[in-house]
Protein backbone atom coordinates (compact mmCIF):
# COMPACT_ATOMS: atom_id res chain seq x y z
CA UNK A 1 0.00 0.00 0.00
CA UNK A 2 1.32 3.42 -0.96
CA UNK A 3 2.31 5.40 2.11
CA UNK A 4 2.15 8.69 0.22
CA UNK A 5 -0.99 10.83 0.49
CA UNK A 6 0.02 13.63 -1.88
CA UNK A 7 2.66 13.72 -4.56
CA UNK A 8 3.09 16.65 -6.94
CA UNK A 9 5.59 17.06 -9.72
CA UNK A 10 6.34 20.48 -11.10
CA UNK A 11 2.74 21.54 -10.45
CA UNK A 12 2.13 24.94 -11.97
CA UNK A 13 -0.93 27.15 -12.29
CA UNK A 14 -0.99 30.43 -14.15
CA UNK A 15 -3.66 33.10 -13.99
CA UNK A 16 -3.79 35.95 -16.52
CA UNK A 17 -1.58 38.24 -14.44
CA UNK A 18 0.19 35.96 -12.01
CA UNK A 19 1.76 32.50 -11.63
CA UNK A 20 -0.02 31.31 -8.49
CA UNK A 21 1.77 27.97 -8.15
CA UNK A 22 5.23 27.65 -9.63
CA UNK A 23 6.74 24.22 -10.23
CA UNK A 24 5.60 22.72 -6.94
CA UNK A 25 7.19 19.34 -6.25
CA UNK A 26 6.07 17.94 -2.95
CA UNK A 27 5.49 14.64 -1.17
CA UNK A 28 3.21 14.33 1.84
CA UNK A 29 3.25 11.01 3.70
CA UNK A 30 0.02 9.48 4.98
CA UNK A 31 -1.09 9.87 8.58
CA UNK A 32 0.53 13.20 9.42
CA UNK A 33 -0.61 16.79 9.80
CA UNK A 34 1.22 18.63 7.05
CA UNK A 35 1.45 22.39 7.39
CA UNK A 36 1.62 24.45 4.24
CA UNK A 37 3.05 27.76 5.35
CA UNK A 38 3.09 30.97 3.44
CA UNK A 39 2.08 34.61 3.52
CA UNK A 40 -1.25 35.73 2.07
CA UNK A 41 -1.36 35.30 -1.70
CA UNK A 42 1.49 32.81 -1.77
CA UNK A 43 -0.50 30.11 -3.56
CA UNK A 44 -1.72 27.97 -0.66
CA UNK A 45 -5.41 28.05 -1.58
CA UNK A 46 -4.68 27.53 -5.28
CA UNK A 47 -2.64 24.46 -4.35
CA UNK A 48 -5.59 22.98 -2.45
CA UNK A 49 -7.89 23.71 -5.41
CA UNK A 50 -5.45 21.96 -7.73
CA UNK A 51 -5.17 18.95 -5.42
CA UNK A 52 -8.96 18.63 -5.25
CA UNK A 53 -9.31 18.91 -9.02
CA UNK A 54 -11.28 22.14 -8.72
CA UNK A 55 -8.73 23.87 -10.95
CA UNK A 56 -6.72 22.44 -13.79
CA UNK A 57 -2.96 22.86 -13.66
CA UNK A 58 -1.18 24.80 -16.38
CA UNK A 59 1.68 22.30 -16.16
CA UNK A 60 2.87 19.42 -14.02
CA UNK A 61 0.84 16.74 -12.29
CA UNK A 62 -0.55 15.80 -8.93
CA UNK A 63 -1.41 12.45 -7.41
CA UNK A 64 -3.63 12.36 -4.36
CA UNK A 65 -4.24 9.10 -2.46
CA UNK A 66 -2.84 7.29 -5.46
CA UNK A 67 -5.21 8.93 -7.96
CA UNK A 68 -4.13 11.17 -10.80
CA UNK A 69 -6.00 14.41 -10.12
CA UNK A 70 -6.21 15.33 -13.81
CA UNK A 71 -8.20 12.19 -14.68
CA UNK A 72 -9.56 10.87 -11.38
CA UNK A 73 -10.61 14.01 -9.51
CA UNK A 74 -13.94 12.39 -8.57
CA UNK A 75 -12.09 9.59 -6.77
CA UNK A 76 -9.95 12.14 -4.94
CA UNK A 77 -12.97 14.19 -3.86
CA UNK A 78 -14.80 11.04 -2.75
CA UNK A 79 -12.01 10.24 -0.32
CA UNK A 80 -11.27 13.74 0.89
CA UNK A 81 -12.88 16.26 3.17
CA UNK A 82 -12.36 19.98 2.89
CA UNK A 83 -12.70 23.16 4.84
CA UNK A 84 -11.86 25.74 2.20
CA UNK A 85 -11.27 29.47 2.24
CA UNK A 86 -14.88 30.06 3.37
CA UNK A 87 -16.64 27.77 5.82
CA UNK A 88 -19.23 26.89 3.14
CA UNK A 89 -22.06 26.50 5.64
CA UNK A 90 -25.67 27.06 4.66
CA UNK A 91 -26.51 29.78 7.13
CA UNK A 92 -30.26 29.49 6.68
CA UNK A 93 -30.14 25.83 7.66
CA UNK A 94 -29.63 24.45 11.14
CA UNK A 95 -26.32 22.87 12.11
CA UNK A 96 -28.03 19.51 12.00
CA UNK A 97 -29.41 20.09 8.49
CA UNK A 98 -25.98 21.21 7.26
CA UNK A 99 -24.49 17.92 8.40
CA UNK A 100 -27.55 15.95 7.27
CA UNK A 101 -27.11 17.35 3.74
CA UNK A 102 -23.45 16.41 3.56
CA UNK A 103 -24.17 13.03 5.17
CA UNK A 104 -26.60 12.37 2.32
CA UNK A 105 -24.04 13.56 -0.22
CA UNK A 106 -21.55 11.02 1.14
CA UNK A 107 -24.29 8.38 1.09
CA UNK A 108 -23.95 7.49 4.75
CA UNK A 109 -26.77 5.12 5.74
CA UNK A 110 -29.30 6.78 8.03
CA UNK A 111 -28.34 5.11 11.35
CA UNK A 112 -24.62 5.67 10.69
CA UNK A 113 -25.30 9.24 9.59
CA UNK A 114 -27.23 10.05 12.76
CA UNK A 115 -24.63 8.42 15.00
CA UNK A 116 -21.71 10.12 13.26
CA UNK A 117 -23.37 13.55 13.40
CA UNK A 118 -24.01 13.12 17.12
CA UNK A 119 -20.45 11.90 17.70
CA UNK A 120 -18.87 14.86 15.92
CA UNK A 121 -21.17 17.54 17.32
CA UNK A 122 -20.65 16.14 20.80
CA UNK A 123 -16.88 16.16 20.27
CA UNK A 124 -17.01 19.84 19.36
CA UNK A 125 -19.48 20.69 22.14
CA UNK A 126 -22.20 21.68 19.67
CA UNK A 127 -24.75 18.89 20.11
CA UNK A 128 -27.05 20.86 22.40
CA UNK A 129 -27.25 23.66 19.82
CA UNK A 130 -27.72 21.48 16.76
CA UNK A 131 -31.15 22.87 15.89
CA UNK A 132 -30.01 26.49 15.77
CA UNK A 133 -29.43 28.18 12.42
CA UNK A 134 -25.75 28.06 11.48
CA UNK A 135 -25.93 31.72 10.50
CA UNK A 136 -26.56 32.77 14.09
CA UNK A 137 -23.37 31.14 15.38
CA UNK A 138 -20.02 32.72 16.21
CA UNK A 139 -17.13 32.30 13.79
CA UNK A 140 -15.44 29.78 16.08
CA UNK A 141 -18.55 27.61 16.26
CA UNK A 142 -18.99 27.80 12.50
CA UNK A 143 -15.40 26.68 11.94
CA UNK A 144 -15.97 23.72 14.27
CA UNK A 145 -19.14 22.82 12.42
CA UNK A 146 -17.35 23.10 9.09
CA UNK A 147 -14.60 20.76 10.31
CA UNK A 148 -17.24 18.33 11.57
CA UNK A 149 -18.79 18.46 8.09
CA UNK A 150 -15.43 17.81 6.46
CA UNK A 151 -14.79 14.80 8.74
CA UNK A 152 -18.32 13.40 8.50
CA UNK A 153 -17.59 10.62 6.03
CA UNK A 154 -14.28 9.64 7.65
CA UNK A 155 -12.13 10.85 4.77
CA UNK A 156 -8.61 9.56 4.30
CA UNK A 157 -7.38 13.08 3.63
CA UNK A 158 -8.55 16.35 5.09
CA UNK A 159 -7.80 19.75 3.54
CA UNK A 160 -8.01 22.63 5.98
CA UNK A 161 -7.46 26.07 4.51
CA UNK A 162 -6.49 28.42 7.34
CA UNK A 163 -8.93 26.84 9.80
CA UNK A 164 -8.19 29.23 12.68
CA UNK A 165 -8.15 32.38 10.57
CA UNK A 166 -10.28 35.11 12.12
CA UNK A 167 -10.67 33.35 15.47
CA UNK A 168 -9.70 34.87 18.79
CA UNK A 169 -6.64 33.26 20.45
CA UNK A 170 -8.69 31.14 22.87
CA UNK A 171 -11.03 29.82 20.17
CA UNK A 172 -8.06 29.20 17.87
CA UNK A 173 -6.23 27.21 20.53
CA UNK A 174 -9.34 25.16 21.26
CA UNK A 175 -9.87 24.45 17.58
CA UNK A 176 -6.23 23.43 17.14
CA UNK A 177 -6.61 20.98 20.01
CA UNK A 178 -9.79 19.60 18.42
CA UNK A 179 -8.04 19.15 15.09
CA UNK A 180 -5.11 17.41 16.70
CA UNK A 181 -7.35 15.09 18.74
CA UNK A 182 -9.56 14.21 15.78
CA UNK A 183 -6.66 13.65 13.42
CA UNK A 184 -4.93 11.39 15.90
CA UNK A 185 -8.11 9.46 16.77
CA UNK A 186 -9.21 8.91 13.19
CA UNK A 187 -5.78 8.49 11.62
CA UNK A 188 -6.57 10.98 8.90
CA UNK A 189 -3.90 12.80 6.89
CA UNK A 190 -4.36 16.56 7.24
CA UNK A 191 -3.11 19.10 4.70
CA UNK A 192 -3.37 22.36 6.57
CA UNK A 193 -2.53 25.76 5.17
CA UNK A 194 -1.72 28.58 7.52
CA UNK A 195 0.25 31.76 7.84
CA UNK A 196 0.32 31.27 11.59
CA UNK A 197 3.75 29.86 12.41
CA UNK A 198 2.95 29.02 16.02
CA UNK A 199 0.03 26.98 14.76
CA UNK A 200 2.22 25.03 12.37
CA UNK A 201 4.80 24.50 15.08
CA UNK A 202 2.22 23.12 17.50
CA UNK A 203 0.24 20.98 15.09
CA UNK A 204 2.35 19.78 12.21
CA UNK A 205 4.60 16.79 11.82
CA UNK A 206 5.94 18.30 8.62
CA UNK A 207 5.80 21.72 7.08
CA UNK A 208 6.36 23.17 3.65
CA UNK A 209 7.11 26.85 3.17
CA UNK A 210 5.74 28.50 0.03
CA UNK A 211 6.22 32.00 -1.31
CA UNK A 212 4.95 33.40 -4.61
CA UNK A 213 3.99 29.89 -5.63
CA UNK A 214 7.43 28.41 -5.06
CA UNK A 215 8.22 25.83 -2.42
CA UNK A 216 11.16 27.18 -0.41
CA UNK A 217 11.66 24.39 2.10
CA UNK A 218 10.00 21.28 3.40
CA UNK A 219 10.60 19.04 6.42
CA UNK A 220 9.97 18.50 10.10
CA UNK A 221 9.84 21.83 12.01
CA UNK A 222 12.89 20.77 14.08
CA UNK A 223 14.84 19.88 10.96
CA UNK A 224 13.96 23.20 9.37
CA UNK A 225 15.03 25.04 12.49
CA UNK A 226 18.33 23.19 12.57
CA UNK A 227 18.81 23.73 8.85
CA UNK A 228 18.03 27.42 8.90
CA UNK A 229 19.76 28.69 12.00
CA UNK A 230 22.87 27.99 14.07
CA UNK A 231 22.46 26.86 17.71
CA UNK A 232 21.54 29.79 19.87
CA UNK A 233 22.36 30.56 23.48
CA UNK A 234 20.70 33.16 25.64
CA UNK A 235 22.38 34.23 28.91
CA UNK A 236 20.71 36.19 31.67
CA UNK A 237 22.85 37.60 34.45
CA UNK A 238 24.62 40.55 36.08
CA UNK A 239 27.70 42.16 34.59
CA UNK A 240 26.92 41.79 30.90
CA UNK A 241 28.30 44.84 29.03
CA UNK A 242 29.79 46.02 25.75
CA UNK A 243 33.36 45.15 26.78
CA UNK A 244 32.31 41.61 27.51
CA UNK A 245 30.35 41.50 24.26
CA UNK A 246 33.51 42.37 22.31
CA UNK A 247 35.32 39.55 24.10
CA UNK A 248 32.60 37.07 23.25
CA UNK A 249 32.50 38.15 19.60
CA UNK A 250 36.24 37.52 19.36
CA UNK A 251 35.84 33.84 20.29
CA UNK A 252 36.20 31.41 17.37
CA UNK A 253 33.14 29.32 18.34
CA UNK A 254 30.88 32.40 18.19
CA UNK A 255 29.13 33.18 14.93
CA UNK A 256 27.38 36.31 16.20
CA UNK A 257 26.45 37.96 19.49
CA UNK A 258 24.42 40.89 20.69
CA UNK A 259 22.88 42.32 23.83
CA UNK A 260 19.10 42.39 23.94
CA UNK A 261 17.14 43.74 26.92
CA UNK A 262 20.11 43.12 29.20
CA UNK A 263 20.55 39.57 27.91
CA UNK A 264 23.44 38.22 25.92
CA UNK A 265 22.24 36.39 22.79
CA UNK A 266 24.94 34.29 21.11
CA UNK A 267 24.76 32.28 17.87
CA UNK A 268 27.26 29.42 18.00
CA UNK A 269 28.84 27.43 15.21
CA UNK A 270 28.01 24.15 16.96
CA UNK A 271 25.91 23.26 19.99
CA UNK A 272 28.97 21.77 21.73
CA UNK A 273 30.61 25.18 22.11
CA UNK A 274 28.34 26.39 24.91
CA UNK A 275 30.31 25.17 27.95
CA UNK A 276 33.52 26.98 27.03
CA UNK A 277 31.65 30.22 26.60
CA UNK A 278 29.94 29.91 29.99
CA UNK A 279 33.34 29.30 31.58
CA UNK A 280 34.67 32.48 29.97
CA UNK A 281 31.77 34.57 31.23
CA UNK A 282 32.13 33.27 34.79
CA UNK A 283 35.88 33.93 34.73
CA UNK A 284 35.14 37.52 33.61
CA UNK A 285 32.96 38.01 36.68
CA UNK A 286 29.50 37.68 35.22
CA UNK A 287 26.92 36.48 37.76
CA UNK A 288 24.97 34.09 35.54
CA UNK A 289 21.35 33.59 36.56
CA UNK A 290 20.10 31.56 33.61
CA UNK A 291 21.42 29.97 30.41
CA UNK A 292 19.00 28.92 27.66
CA UNK A 293 20.01 26.91 24.62
CA UNK A 294 17.87 26.31 21.56
CA UNK A 295 17.47 26.52 17.83
CA UNK A 296 15.80 29.36 15.97
CA UNK A 297 12.01 29.40 16.19
CA UNK A 298 9.98 28.41 13.15
CA UNK A 299 9.13 32.07 12.78
CA UNK A 300 12.80 32.91 12.43
CA UNK A 301 13.23 30.08 9.95
CA UNK A 302 10.30 31.42 8.00
CA UNK A 303 11.61 34.97 8.02
CA UNK A 304 15.06 33.77 6.95
CA UNK A 305 13.58 31.81 4.06
CA UNK A 306 11.50 34.79 3.00
CA UNK A 307 14.52 37.11 3.11
CA UNK A 308 16.67 34.64 1.18
CA UNK A 309 14.00 34.36 -1.50
CA UNK A 310 13.70 38.16 -1.77
CA UNK B 1 -27.37 9.81 -9.85
CA UNK B 2 -31.10 9.93 -8.98
CA UNK B 3 -30.23 9.72 -5.27
CA UNK B 4 -27.74 12.58 -5.65
CA UNK B 5 -30.28 14.71 -7.51
CA UNK B 6 -32.69 13.97 -4.67
CA UNK B 7 -30.07 15.08 -2.13
CA UNK B 8 -29.56 18.43 -3.86
CA UNK B 9 -33.34 18.80 -4.23
CA UNK B 10 -33.78 18.10 -0.50
CA UNK B 11 -31.31 20.83 0.45
CA UNK B 12 -32.72 23.34 -2.03
CA UNK B 13 -36.28 22.85 -0.78
CA UNK B 14 -35.13 23.14 2.84
CA UNK B 15 -33.32 26.39 2.04
CA UNK B 16 -36.26 27.69 0.07
CA UNK B 17 -38.65 27.03 2.93
CA UNK B 18 -36.22 28.56 5.43
CA UNK B 19 -35.88 31.57 3.15
CA UNK B 20 -39.66 31.94 3.20
CA UNK B 21 -39.67 31.71 6.99
CA UNK B 22 -36.66 33.93 7.58
CA UNK B 23 -37.74 36.81 5.37
CA UNK B 24 -40.80 37.80 7.34
CA UNK B 25 -40.21 41.54 7.23
CA UNK B 26 -42.11 42.36 4.06
CA UNK B 27 -45.72 41.62 3.20
CA UNK B 28 -44.83 39.29 0.36
CA UNK B 29 -42.29 37.35 2.38
CA UNK B 30 -42.65 34.56 4.83
CA UNK B 31 -45.03 31.57 4.56
CA UNK B 32 -47.75 34.11 3.92
CA UNK B 33 -46.34 34.65 0.42
CA UNK B 34 -47.17 31.04 -0.48
CA UNK B 35 -50.74 31.53 0.74
CA UNK B 36 -51.01 34.77 -1.24
CA UNK B 37 -49.75 33.06 -4.41
CA UNK B 38 -52.22 30.21 -4.07
CA UNK B 39 -54.91 32.75 -3.17
CA UNK B 40 -54.30 34.77 -6.35
CA UNK B 41 -53.90 31.86 -8.77
CA UNK B 42 -56.24 29.41 -7.08
CA UNK B 43 -59.04 31.61 -5.68
CA UNK B 44 -59.10 35.13 -7.03
CA UNK B 45 -58.50 34.32 -10.71
CA UNK B 46 -61.08 31.47 -11.00
CA UNK B 47 -63.54 33.59 -9.01
CA UNK B 48 -63.12 36.42 -11.56
CA UNK B 49 -63.15 34.21 -14.65
CA UNK B 50 -66.09 32.03 -13.68
CA UNK B 51 -66.93 29.02 -15.87
CA UNK B 52 -64.48 30.24 -18.51
CA UNK B 53 -61.72 29.32 -16.12
CA UNK B 54 -62.31 25.64 -16.88
CA UNK B 55 -63.88 25.84 -20.34
CA UNK B 56 -61.92 28.45 -22.28
CA UNK B 57 -58.84 27.26 -24.25
CA UNK B 58 -57.22 30.57 -23.19
CA UNK B 59 -56.81 29.01 -19.76
CA UNK B 60 -53.97 26.99 -21.30
CA UNK B 61 -51.95 30.16 -21.80
CA UNK B 62 -52.68 31.21 -18.25
CA UNK B 63 -51.41 27.91 -16.78
CA UNK B 64 -48.39 27.99 -19.02
CA UNK B 65 -47.51 31.44 -17.65
CA UNK B 66 -48.06 30.75 -13.92
CA UNK B 67 -45.13 28.29 -13.49
CA UNK B 68 -42.94 30.56 -15.61
CA UNK B 69 -43.58 33.33 -13.10
CA UNK B 70 -43.19 31.10 -10.04
CA UNK B 71 -40.01 29.35 -11.17
CA UNK B 72 -38.34 32.57 -12.23
CA UNK B 73 -38.92 33.99 -8.75
CA UNK B 74 -36.69 31.35 -7.12
CA UNK B 75 -34.34 29.93 -9.75
CA UNK B 76 -31.99 32.93 -9.67
CA UNK B 77 -30.81 31.64 -6.30
CA UNK B 78 -29.54 28.38 -7.79
CA UNK B 79 -25.85 29.00 -8.40
CA UNK B 80 -25.63 32.76 -7.94
CA UNK B 81 -26.97 32.29 -4.40
CA UNK B 82 -24.38 29.61 -3.62
CA UNK B 83 -21.66 31.82 -5.08
CA UNK B 84 -22.84 34.90 -3.18
CA UNK B 85 -23.01 33.04 0.13
CA UNK B 86 -19.64 31.30 -0.45
CA UNK B 87 -21.06 27.77 -0.31
CA UNK B 88 -20.45 26.83 -3.94
CA UNK B 89 -16.80 25.82 -3.70
CA UNK B 90 -17.42 23.50 -0.75
CA UNK B 91 -20.28 21.88 -2.67
CA UNK B 92 -18.05 21.44 -5.72
CA UNK B 93 -15.38 19.83 -3.54
CA UNK B 94 -17.69 16.88 -2.79
CA UNK B 95 -18.25 13.64 -4.66
CA UNK B 96 -21.39 14.98 -6.36
CA UNK B 97 -21.22 14.86 -10.14
CA UNK B 98 -21.75 17.98 -12.25
CA UNK B 99 -25.02 16.58 -13.58
CA UNK B 100 -26.39 15.72 -10.16
CA UNK B 101 -25.78 19.25 -8.89
CA UNK B 102 -27.22 20.88 -12.00
CA UNK B 103 -30.27 18.65 -12.31
CA UNK B 104 -30.88 18.88 -8.56
CA UNK B 105 -31.08 22.66 -8.90
CA UNK B 106 -33.42 22.40 -11.90
CA UNK B 107 -35.59 19.87 -10.06
CA UNK B 108 -35.83 22.11 -7.01
CA UNK B 109 -36.94 25.15 -9.02
CA UNK B 110 -39.50 22.96 -10.80
CA UNK B 111 -40.71 21.33 -7.60
CA UNK B 112 -41.47 24.80 -6.26
CA UNK B 113 -42.91 26.35 -9.42
CA UNK B 114 -44.77 23.41 -10.90
CA UNK B 115 -45.77 22.09 -7.47
CA UNK B 116 -47.33 25.42 -6.50
CA UNK B 117 -49.01 25.57 -9.91
CA UNK B 118 -50.64 22.16 -9.38
CA UNK B 119 -51.76 23.15 -5.89
CA UNK B 120 -53.25 26.38 -7.30
CA UNK B 121 -54.93 24.37 -10.05
CA UNK B 122 -56.63 22.06 -7.55
CA UNK B 123 -57.62 24.94 -5.26
CA UNK B 124 -58.96 26.75 -8.35
CA UNK B 125 -61.16 23.78 -9.27
CA UNK B 126 -62.64 23.77 -5.78
CA UNK B 127 -63.13 27.55 -5.91
CA UNK B 128 -64.82 27.61 -9.31
CA UNK B 129 -67.14 24.78 -8.33
CA UNK B 130 -68.13 26.47 -5.07
CA UNK B 131 -68.65 29.94 -6.60
CA UNK B 132 -69.84 29.12 -10.11
CA UNK B 133 -70.83 25.45 -10.09
CA UNK B 134 -74.57 26.02 -9.58
CA UNK B 135 -75.00 22.39 -8.62
CA UNK B 136 -72.93 21.06 -11.54
CA UNK B 137 -69.45 19.61 -11.32
CA UNK B 138 -67.15 21.89 -13.34
CA UNK B 139 -64.05 20.12 -14.65
CA UNK B 140 -61.51 20.86 -17.36
CA UNK B 141 -62.32 19.12 -20.64
CA UNK B 142 -59.84 16.24 -21.09
CA UNK B 143 -57.81 17.98 -23.82
CA UNK B 144 -57.50 21.20 -21.84
CA UNK B 145 -56.69 19.34 -18.63
CA UNK B 146 -53.90 17.33 -20.27
CA UNK B 147 -52.73 20.46 -22.09
CA UNK B 148 -52.48 22.35 -18.80
CA UNK B 149 -50.40 19.59 -17.19
CA UNK B 150 -48.10 19.26 -20.21
CA UNK B 151 -47.63 22.98 -20.89
CA UNK B 152 -47.21 23.95 -17.24
CA UNK B 153 -44.59 21.22 -16.91
CA UNK B 154 -42.75 22.30 -20.05
CA UNK B 155 -42.78 26.00 -19.26
CA UNK B 156 -41.63 25.40 -15.70
CA UNK B 157 -38.79 23.25 -17.05
CA UNK B 158 -37.98 25.98 -19.57
CA UNK B 159 -37.90 28.65 -16.87
CA UNK B 160 -35.79 26.41 -14.63
CA UNK B 161 -33.29 25.62 -17.41
CA UNK B 162 -32.95 29.24 -18.53
CA UNK B 163 -32.76 30.35 -14.90
CA UNK B 164 -30.04 27.86 -13.99
CA UNK B 165 -28.09 28.83 -17.11
CA UNK B 166 -28.31 32.50 -16.17
CA UNK B 167 -27.55 31.76 -12.52
CA UNK B 168 -24.41 29.86 -13.54
CA UNK B 169 -23.02 32.99 -15.13
CA UNK B 170 -24.29 35.63 -12.71
CA UNK B 171 -22.06 37.04 -9.99
CA UNK B 172 -24.94 37.84 -7.64
CA UNK B 173 -28.52 36.78 -7.07
CA UNK B 174 -29.69 40.28 -7.95
CA UNK B 175 -27.92 40.16 -11.29
CA UNK B 176 -29.34 36.70 -12.01
CA UNK B 177 -32.84 37.81 -11.05
CA UNK B 178 -32.67 40.92 -13.24
CA UNK B 179 -31.41 38.97 -16.26
CA UNK B 180 -34.05 36.30 -15.67
CA UNK B 181 -36.84 38.91 -15.46
CA UNK B 182 -35.60 40.46 -18.68
CA UNK B 183 -35.56 37.09 -20.44
CA UNK B 184 -39.11 36.31 -19.30
CA UNK B 185 -40.34 39.76 -20.35
CA UNK B 186 -38.79 39.37 -23.79
CA UNK B 187 -40.39 35.94 -24.08
CA UNK B 188 -43.84 37.15 -23.02
CA UNK B 189 -44.04 40.57 -24.63
CA UNK B 190 -42.20 39.32 -27.71
CA UNK B 191 -44.98 36.77 -28.18
CA UNK B 192 -47.82 39.19 -27.49
CA UNK B 193 -46.50 42.08 -29.59
CA UNK B 194 -45.26 39.73 -32.30
CA UNK B 195 -48.79 38.37 -32.67
CA UNK B 196 -50.24 41.89 -32.68
CA UNK B 197 -47.78 43.01 -35.32
CA UNK B 198 -49.01 40.39 -37.74
CA UNK B 199 -51.50 41.64 -40.36
CA UNK B 200 -55.16 40.61 -39.78
CA UNK B 201 -55.20 38.48 -42.96
CA UNK B 202 -52.60 36.22 -41.35
CA UNK B 203 -53.98 36.31 -37.81
CA UNK B 204 -57.58 35.48 -38.78
CA UNK B 205 -56.82 32.16 -40.53
CA UNK B 206 -54.36 31.35 -37.72
CA UNK B 207 -57.08 31.79 -35.13
CA UNK B 208 -59.49 29.79 -37.23
CA UNK B 209 -56.99 26.96 -37.49
CA UNK B 210 -56.30 27.23 -33.76
CA UNK B 211 -59.96 26.49 -33.04
CA UNK B 212 -60.24 23.66 -35.58
CA UNK B 213 -56.78 22.11 -35.24
CA UNK B 214 -56.07 22.91 -31.60
CA UNK B 215 -54.70 19.45 -30.81
CA UNK B 216 -52.21 19.45 -33.69
CA UNK B 217 -51.05 22.98 -32.95
CA UNK B 218 -50.81 22.13 -29.24
CA UNK B 219 -48.68 19.09 -30.01
CA UNK B 220 -46.36 21.12 -32.24
CA UNK B 221 -46.06 23.82 -29.57
CA UNK B 222 -45.30 21.18 -26.95
CA UNK B 223 -42.66 19.64 -29.21
CA UNK B 224 -41.05 23.04 -29.81
CA UNK B 225 -40.99 23.68 -26.05
CA UNK B 226 -39.50 20.24 -25.39
CA UNK B 227 -36.74 20.85 -27.94
CA UNK B 228 -36.09 24.28 -26.45
CA UNK B 229 -35.84 22.68 -23.01
CA UNK B 230 -33.35 20.14 -24.32
CA UNK B 231 -31.21 22.89 -25.84
CA UNK B 232 -31.27 24.99 -22.66
CA UNK B 233 -30.40 22.03 -20.43
CA UNK B 234 -27.57 21.01 -22.76
CA UNK B 235 -26.22 24.55 -22.73
CA UNK B 236 -26.33 24.59 -18.94
CA UNK B 237 -24.48 21.23 -18.82
CA UNK B 238 -21.83 22.58 -21.17
CA UNK B 239 -21.48 25.71 -19.09
CA UNK B 240 -21.13 23.74 -15.87
CA UNK B 241 -17.38 23.40 -15.40
CA UNK B 242 -16.01 23.28 -11.88
CA UNK B 243 -12.92 25.36 -12.69
CA UNK B 244 -14.92 28.11 -14.40
CA UNK B 245 -17.51 28.21 -11.64
CA UNK B 246 -14.82 28.77 -9.02
CA UNK B 247 -12.99 31.45 -10.94
CA UNK B 248 -16.08 33.38 -12.08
Amino acid sequence: MDAIAIRTENLTRDFPTVRAVDGLTLTVPKGIIFGFLGPNGSGKTTTIRLLLGLLEPTAGRAEVLGYDVAHQADAVRSRSGALLEHDGLYERLSALDNLEFYGRIWRLPLPERRARIQELLTHFGLWERRKELAGTWSRGMKQKLAIARAMLHRPELLFLDEPTSGLDPIAAAALREDIRALASREGVTVFLTTHNLAEAEKLCGQVGVIRQGKLLAVGHPDALRAQAGSPRMEIVGQGLNETLLALVRARPEVAAAHLHNGRLVVDLHTADDAAALVRLLVSEGVAIEEVRKGAASLEEVFMTLMQEEQ
Amino acid sequence: MITDIGTVLWKEMKELLMLQQAGNKGLLRGPISLIILVGVFGIWMPWQMGQGWVESPATLLYWAWVPLFLVSSVVAQAFAGERERHTLETLLATRLSDRAILLGKVAAAMAYGWGLTLVSLLVGLVTVNILHGQGRLLLFPAQIGIGILVFSFLTSLLAASIGVLISLRAATVRQAYQTMSLAIMILLFGGIYGLRALPPEIVAPLMARLSTEATTIGLIAALILAVLNGIMLSLAMLRFQRARLILD
